[in-house]
C-alpha cells in the first residue's frame, strides 16, 4: 500500500475510513445515551463499564481520539489544498444548481462539530478524567449511588447548553446527509448511490442526530 | 432581445483581469450562445475595440473546445450540452448574463475566455493508452470476444470530450470526474488489464502535480458534464488505485 | 512537368505487397537521426504521427487547437467501413475496391483505392487493440451497420460518436510517444508556409497561436493532414477554424492541387436559421431509412406555411410532394447523397422551401410511426388499437433508433420532430479534391507528403458514407509509414538541417510581411465580413449545380472580392499575442483564392460527375432524362493544377485515369 495515502485519492480514503469508524462511534454512543431515557439504572451501569473497562479505556479511546483528530486534520488539509486548486474565484457561481448545499458547505458543519466537541469535552470528558485518572476515584459514585445519570441531568440545566447541543446536532445532521453516501464512493463503492443505500444513509443522518437532540430535550425538560 | 454581458477580460496569462460590461441588441432566440458571441464581437471589431477571444471549434458539442462559465455554471444553465449547444432561448430579454473562464489553477487563463487546458494533456500521457504498436499484425479483432455490457461501459467512460467543465465546476477544482473517465474505460476493456495498475497511478500522480483539487464528491461534475460521464467513473478510478496498491 | 503516379506495376492485389517487399528502410539506428514534421493531428496525421514515431523517427506535430483530440475527425458520426466479412455477406476486398470506385463515379485511381480496400481489416484490428469500444453485439464480437450505397453490412461504429473513439485512439497512440519523447506535439501552432532547400521539402513556418511568434522548424520530410477545404463556402458541417491554409501552402510551394470542384454537399443538415449562422450541422444520413421528404404541392400552402397560418401537420397526403419518391420511385428516399441533395436545391429554387429563408425540406416521420406502431400494435397482440396508441407505440421505435439526433435537433431547432416533420437543408460536407499525391502519397514537391481528406487520391468525385475514416486511418498506420521510409532512405546521411539558412529567412519574412501587412491596414471591414461574400458566391454559383456562366461570374467576383479584401480587410489587436482575427485573416486569404480556383476546375470539367454537376451535362432522354451525364471519352482525368500566381493563371495537368479492374458504369437510381 505504499505511496497511495500520499496522494489525493489516498486521502479521500482516509478520510473515508475514518469516517465510517465514526459513524460507527456514534451509533455506539447513541444506543448508550438513550439508555438514559429508557433506564437510568441501565445507563449508569453501561456507563461505569464503558468507563473503567480497560480495553475501552486504554485501546478504544486513544484510537477514537485520534480516528476524531484525523478526520479533522485531514479535512482541513485537504480543504486548505482544494482552495489552492483554485485561486480566483468565480465572479458569480451557481453551485445550487448543481450540487447540495450539505455537500459544498462540509468544512463549515464540520467546523461547527468540531467546536461541539471542544464543548463536549469540557462539558464530560475532562471531568471524567480528572476525577478517574488525576483524583484516581474510578468508583464511578457520589453519595452512595452512580454519578453518571446526575451529571448528565446536571449539564442539561443550561438552556444554552442545550441550544448549543441542538444546533451542533443540526450541523451533524447535514454532515452526515453528504458524508454517508460519500464515503462509499471514496472507498471506490458505488453502493453509496444506489437508491436503498442513500436512503439508509439520510435516516442514519436524521435519526441519530435528532435522537440525540431528544435525548438533549427530555434531559432538560424533565429535570426535577 | 437585448442583453447586458459581463465578461471576464484579461490581455494575457501575466495580466491583470476585471469583468467588463457590454450591450448587444437584437439577438434571436434561435441563436447558438457563441453566435450571440460573434455578433458582439462583430460589434466589437467595427467600434475599433478588441474582440472577445473564446476558445471554439466544431460548434456541435464534440471537439471539447469551448469552455465558458455562464451564470455560475459550466456551459451555461442547460443540460447535457456544451456552449455551443446552448442556444439563446434559455435567456429572456433585459437578461444580464455574466461570462467567465474555466476558474482553477491547474488551467490558467491564457487570454479573455481562453485558458490553457494542457494539464490534461500531460494526466493521458502519463498513462492514458495501450502500448501497442502499429504493425497490421495485431491479432484479429474478434479473437477477444468483449462482453457488451464491458463494451458499452467503457464506450460511455470514453465520450468525454475533455472539455474540463468538470473542473470548471467543481468547487474543488478537482479533474478526478476526467480522469476517471480514461481509467475507466480500459479497466473495463481486457486490452487495458496488462498496464492497468501502473496507469492508474501513474495517471493519479500526474493529476496530483498538476494542481487538481480533490474530490469531495458534491457531484456537481457530474450534473454540468455536458455528455453525462457518470460518477461511477470516479468509484471505479478510487477501486482500481487501491486494487494497484494492493497488488504491489 | 509530367505527372507520375508511380503505380507500382503487376496485377492489382499484388501491387502493394511486392511495392512493400521491394521498397528501401530505414534502419533503426538511422532513424533517430531523421526528423519528420506531420502539420494536422486528426485521424490521419495523428496515426502517421505516432506510427513514425513508434517505428524510431523524431516527429514535430502541429495542431492549431489546444490538444490533437479536438481535430475536426472526431465530429464524425456514422462509422468506419472495413473488409472483414464478419457477418458473412460476401464482402471482401474486391467488393468494397469496387463499390468506392463506383461511388466515386469512376474518377479515383484504382491501385490506391484497392490498398485502401485491403488495408481497411487491418485497422480495425488496430483499433481494438488500442482499446477502442466498437459496438458490440450479445456474443461479444463486433457489430456492423449498413450504409447508403452499397449491398452488405461492413460499417463498423461506436454510437454516434465513431470518428471520436477512432481518433482518442491515435491520440492515446501520439501520448504514448509524446510521453517517450518520440513526438514533439506544438498545440495551439498554425503552419503558414513549407521551406523549400534544394527542391525538397525541409521544414516549416509555424506562428505560436499563443505567443504570436513565428517559427522555424526543420525535418527530413514534412507531411501535410490539415483535412479539407469545405470552409471556402463559409457555412458548412466544418470546424469553425478547419482551413485549408496548409494545403494552399504547399500548393504555392509547387504542389499540384488535384480536383478542387469535387466536394459532397451532405442532404440532412439543420437549415440555416439566419444571417448570423455560423455552422451547420449534420444529421445522420441514416435518418432517411425512415424519414420521407417532402415540400408542398401548391405554392399558397409554401406561404402559408412560412407565415405560420398552416402547420406542416395540416396539410393531406394530396397536397404534398413527396419529390424524391416521385423522380427515383426505385430508390426513393434513399438515392445517394449527391442526388437527394440536387433534388432538394431543384425544390427550393422554384420556391418551395419550407421556412423562412426558403432554404429548408419536411423530413417526415409520421408514416414510419405509423407502420412502427401498428407493428408493435400486433406484436403485442393489442387489437383495435387506438391512434393514439399506435402513435405512442411507434414513436418508441423511432426513438429507440433515432433518440440522439432527434434530441439534437430539438436542441437547437426548439421543435420536437416526434410531432412534427424535420425541416433538413444540404450542407457542404467534405471534400473530395485536394492536393495531387502519388502512390507514395507524396505531391509533387520531394519530400513533401500530403494525406487524409487534404489529398485528393481514394474517393474520386463523391465518397461513400464511412469511408472518410478509413481513408484517414489507412494513410497515416498503414500506407505512409511504408512509403515514407522509400523517401528518407536517401537522407540518412543528412544530418540535421539547419534553419538559420536563406531559405528559412526567406520564407520566414514572407510569412511576417503578410502578418504585418494585416496589421498595419487601415481597412473596414472584419474578416468574417469577406469570408461570409465569398462563401455566398461559392454557394450560389459553385455548390450543388453548376453551369459555364455563373462559374465565369463566380471567377470573377471572388477575384474582386479577393482585391477588396487585400484593400479593406481590418484586423484588430497585434502580432505578438493571441489574435484569433489575425489567424482567420489569413485562413480567409487563402480560401479566396482557393476559391477561384476551385470555380475554375468547375468549368473545366465539362461533365457531371459525383458531387460535381454541370447543368450543361445532362442525359437527354431516356429514362435517365434530367439527370447526371459523365463524360468518360474526355474527363476520365485526374485535374491537377500548378500554381502560377493568380488561381486564374494555374496550369492544367492531367492524370489520365485507367480502369483495368473496374467496368465503367452509369450510376442509375430510377
Amino acid at each position: 500500500m505504499s505511496g497511495i495515502f500520499n496522494s489525493s485519492i489516498g486521502r479521500k480514503i482516509a478520510m473515508a475510513l475514518s469516517a465510517f469508524f465514526l459513524m460507527i462511534f456514534l451509533l455506539q454512543h447513541f444506543v448508550i445515551n438513550s439508555l438514559s431515557v429508557i433506564n437510568p439504572d441501565t445507563f449508569n451501569e453501561v456507563s461505569h463499564f464503558m468507563g473503567t473497562n480497560w480495553l475501552i479505556q486504554y485501546i478504544m479511546q486513544p484510537v477514537l481520539i485520534f480516528g476524531v483528530v484525523f478526520h479533522f486534520i485531514m479535512g482541513f488539509i485537504l480543504e486548505i489544498k482544494n482552495r489552492r486548486a483554485r485561486q480566483i474565484s468565480y465572479a458569480k457561481n451557481n453551485g445550487a444548481a448543481n450540487s447540495t448545499w450539505m455537500s459544498r458547505n462540509m468544512i463549515y458543519s464540520g467546523m461547527v462539530i468540531l467546536a461541539f466537541i471542544v464543548l463536549h469535552f469540557i462539558d464530560f470528558w475532562f471531568p471524567e478524567i480528572n476525577t478517574k485518572y488525576i483524583q484516581g476515584d474510578m468508583s464511578g459514585m457520589h453519595n452512595g449511588e452512580f454519578r453518571y445519570f446526575h451529571e448528565l441531568q446536571e449539564k442539561f440545566l443550561s438552556p444554552a447548553r442545550v441550544a448549543a447541543y441542538v444546533i451542533a446536532f443540526v450541523f451533524l445532521a447535514l454532515h452526515l446527509l453528504h458524508g454517508f453516501t460519500s464515503a462509499f464512493q471514496s472507498m471506490g463503492s458505488t453502493a453509496g448511490r444506489k437508491k436503498a443505500m442513500q436512503n439508509f444513509g439520510k435516516a442514519y443522518a436524521i435519526i441519530i442526530p435528532l435522537g440525540f437532540i431528544i435525548i438533549a430535550l427530555y434531559h432538560h425538560l424533565n429535570h426535577h | 432581445m437585448n442583453l447586458t454581458l459581463k465578461i471576464w477580460r484579461q490581455k494575457d496569462s501575466n495580466a491583470k483581469g476585471q469583468m467588463v460590461d457590454y450591450k448587444v441588441t437584437d439577438i434571436s432566440e434561435h441563436m447558438s450562445f457563441l453566435e450571440m458571441m460573434d455578433v458582439l464581437n462583430e460589434q466589437l471589431i467595427n467600434s475599433g475595440e478588441e474582440p472577445v477571444a473564446f476558445d471554439h471549434d466544431c460548434r456541435e458539442g464534440i471537439c471539447g473546445m469551448c469552455s465558458m462559465y455562464i451564470n455560475g455554471e459550466a456551459h451555461g444553465p442547460d443540460r447535457g450540452v456544451t456552449t455551443c449547444q446552448l442556444h439563446m432561448r434559455m435567456f429572456k430579454d433585459g437578461d444580464t448574463i455574466t461570462i467567465e473562464p474555466w476558474r482553477a489553477t491547474a488551467f490558467p487563463v491564457i487570454k479573455d475566455l481562453v485558458v490553457d487546458r494542457t494539464a490534461f494533456e500531460r494526466i493521458q500521457q502519463a498513462g492514458g493508452y495501450i502500448s501497442v504498436n502499429t504493425s497490421g499484425n495485431t491479432q484479429d479483432a474478434n479473437a477477444l470476444p468483449i462482453s457488451k455490457h464491458a463494451a458499452d461501459e467503457a464506450m460511455d467512460a470514453a465520450t468525454c470530450i475533455g472539455c474540463g467543465a468538470c473542473v470548471a465546476t467543481c468547487k474543488n477544482s478537482s479533474a478526478m470526474l476526467f480522469v476517471g473517465a480514461k481509467v475507466s474505460q480500459y479497466a473495463l476493456l481486457p486490452q487495458g488489464q496488462v498496464e492497468a495498475a501502473d496507469r492508474v497511478r501513474n495517471m493519479v500522480a500526474q493529476m496530483d502535480l498538476e494542481g487538481f483539487g480533490n474530490c469531495t464528491n458534491t457531484g456537481a461534475c457530474e450534473v454540468e458534464c455536458p455528455k453525462g460521464i457518470s460518477l461511477d467513473n470516479i468509484a471505479r478510478m478510487n477501486r482500481e488505485l487501491i486494487k494497484a496498491s494492493v497488488s504491489d | 512537368m509530367a505527372l507520375d503516379s508511380k503505380v507500382p506495376e503487376g496485377p492489382i492485389k499484388d501491387k502493394w505487397t511486392t511495392y512493400k517487399d521491394k521498397i528501401n528502410l530505414v534502419n533503426p539506428a538511422n532513424k533517430r537521426h531523421i526528423d519528420v514534421i506531420v502539420v494536422g493531428t486528426g485521424l490521419a496525421g495523428g496515426s502517421a504521427a505516432a506510427t513514425l514515431a513508434e517505428l524510431g523517427y523524431n516527429v514535430k506535430a502541429f495542431a492549431y487547437q489546444d490538444s490533437p483530440r479536438r481535430a475536426h475527425s472526431i465530429a464524425a458520426q456514422g462509422g468506419i467501413n472495413a473488409a472483414k466479412n464478419y457477418q458473412g455477406d460476401g464482402d471482401s476486398t474486391y467488393r468494397l475496391f469496387y463499390d468506392t470506385v463506383k461511388g466515386g463515379d469512376y474518377r479515383s485511381r484504382e491501385a490506391n483505392v484497392y490498398r485502401l480496400a485491403e488495408v481497411s481489416a487491418n485497422i480495425i484490428d488496430q483499433c481494438v487493440a488500442q482499446g477502442v469500444p466498437f459496438a458490440r453485439d450479445y456474443g461479444g464480437l463486433l457489430d456492423n451497420r449498413s450504409f447508403g450505397g452499397v449491398l452488405v453490412s461492413r460499417t463498423f461504429y461506436a454510437k454516434g460518436q465513431t470518428g471520436q473513439q477512432l481518433l482518442l485512439g491515435a491520440y492515446s497512440a501520439m501520448n504514448r510517444q509524446i510521453a517517450r519523447g518520440k513526438i514533439e506535439m506544438y498545440n495551439r501552432h498554425e503552419m503558414l508556409d513549407v521551406v523549400k532547400v534544394g527542391g525538397k521539402a525541409r521544414g516549416i513556418i509555424a506562428r505560436n497561436l499563443i505567443t504570436g511568434e513565428i517559427e522555424r522548424h526543420s525535418a527530413h520530410a514534412v507531411v501535410i493532414a490539415s483535412g479539407g477545404y469545405g470552409n471556402v463556402y463559409f457555412l458548412s458541417t466544418n470546424a469553425m477554424g478547419s482551413n485549408a491554409t496548409a494545403a494552399w501552402k504547399a500548393h504555392k510551394r509547387g504542389a499540384y492541387f488535384a480536383n478542387p470542384c469535387y466536394t459532397q454537399i451532405h442532404p440532412t443538415c439543420i437549415p440555416r436559421s439566419g444571417d448570423y449562422q455560423s455552422k451547420l450541422t449534420l444529421m445522420s444520413e441514416s435518418l432517411r431509412n425512415d424519414g420521407r421528404i417532402w415540400v408542398p404541392k401548391n405554392m399558397d400552402d409554401v406561404m402559408a406555411i412560412r407565415e405560420g397560418r398552416k402547420k406542416p401537420t395540416d396539410l393531406s397526403e394530396e397536397e404534398r410532394d413527396y419529390y424524391l419518391e416521385r423522380r427515383y420511385p426505385a430508390f426513393g428516399n434513399l438515392v445517394p447523397r449527391d442526388v437527394a441533395s440536387r433534388a432538394a436545391k431543384e425544390r427550393c429554387d422554384a420556391g418551395y422551401g419550407v421556412n423562412a429563408t426558403g432554404e429548408a425540406v419536411y423530413l417526415d416521420f409520421a408514416s414510419a410511426i405509423e407502420r412502427y406502431g401498428k407493428e408493435q400494435a400486433k406484436i403485442h397482440g393489442i387489437n383495435n388499437p387506438s391512434k393514439e396508441k399506435i402513435t405512442e407505440l411507434g414513436e418508441g421505435i423511432v426513438e429507440a433508433k433515432y433518440g440522439n439526433l432527434f434530441q439534437m435537433y430539438e436542441k437547437i431547432v426548439d421543435e420536437n420532430p416526434y410531432k412534427t416533420p424535420m425541416m433538413i437543408y444540404p450542407a457542404t460536407h467534405y471534400t473530395m479534391g485536394g492536393v495531387w499525391v502519388d502512390y507514395n502519397l507524396m505531391t509533387t514537391v520531394d519530400g513533401l507528403y500530403c494525406i487524409g481528406e487534404a489529398n485528393f487520391s481514394d474517393h474520386g468525385a463523391n465518397r461513400l458514407g464511412a469511408s472518410a475514416l478509413m481513408q484517414g486511418l489507412a494513410d497515416g498506420y498503414f500506407v505512409l509509414p511504408y512509403t515514407i521510409g522509400d523517401y528518407l532512405a536517401n537522407d540518412i546521411r543528412t544530418g540535421k538541417i539547419p534553419t538559420d539558412t536563406k531559405e528559412f529567412d526567406e520564407a520566414e519574412k514572407e510569412v511576417k510581411d503578410r502578418i504585418d501587412f494585416f496589421m498595419n491596414n487601415s481597412g473596414t471591414k472584419s474578416v468574417d465580413h469577406f469570408h461570409k461574400r465569398l462563401g455566398k458566391v461559392m454557394w450560389d454559383k459553385v455548390g450543388m449545380a453548376r453551369n459555364e456562366e455563373g462559374l465565369k461570374e463566380a471567377m470573377a467576383e471572388i477575384k474582386a472580392i479577393r482585391e477588396e479584401f487585400w484593400k479593406e480587410v481590418k484586423v484588430p489587436g497585434n502580432a505578438n499575442e493571441m489574435n484569433p482575427e489575425l489567424e482567420k485573416a489569413g485562413r480567409v486569404a487563402d480560401f479566396l483564392e482557393l476559391g477561384e480556383l476551385f470555380a475554375k476546375d468547375a468549368l473545366m470539367r465539362e461533365e457531371s460527375c459525383g458531387g460535381h454537376f454541370r447543368e450543361e451535362s445532362v442525359e437527354l432522354d431516356g429514362e435517365q432524362k434530367g439527370e447526371a451525364k459523365r463524360n468518360d471519352k474526355d474527363f476520365a482525368f485526374v485535374a491537377a493544377w500548378e500554381y502560377k500566381g493568380e488561381p486564374s493563371d494555374a496550369v492544367l495537368h492531367k492524370e489520365e485515369l485507367e480502369f483495368k479492374d473496374i467496368e465503367l458504369k452509369q450510376r442509375s437510381y430510377k
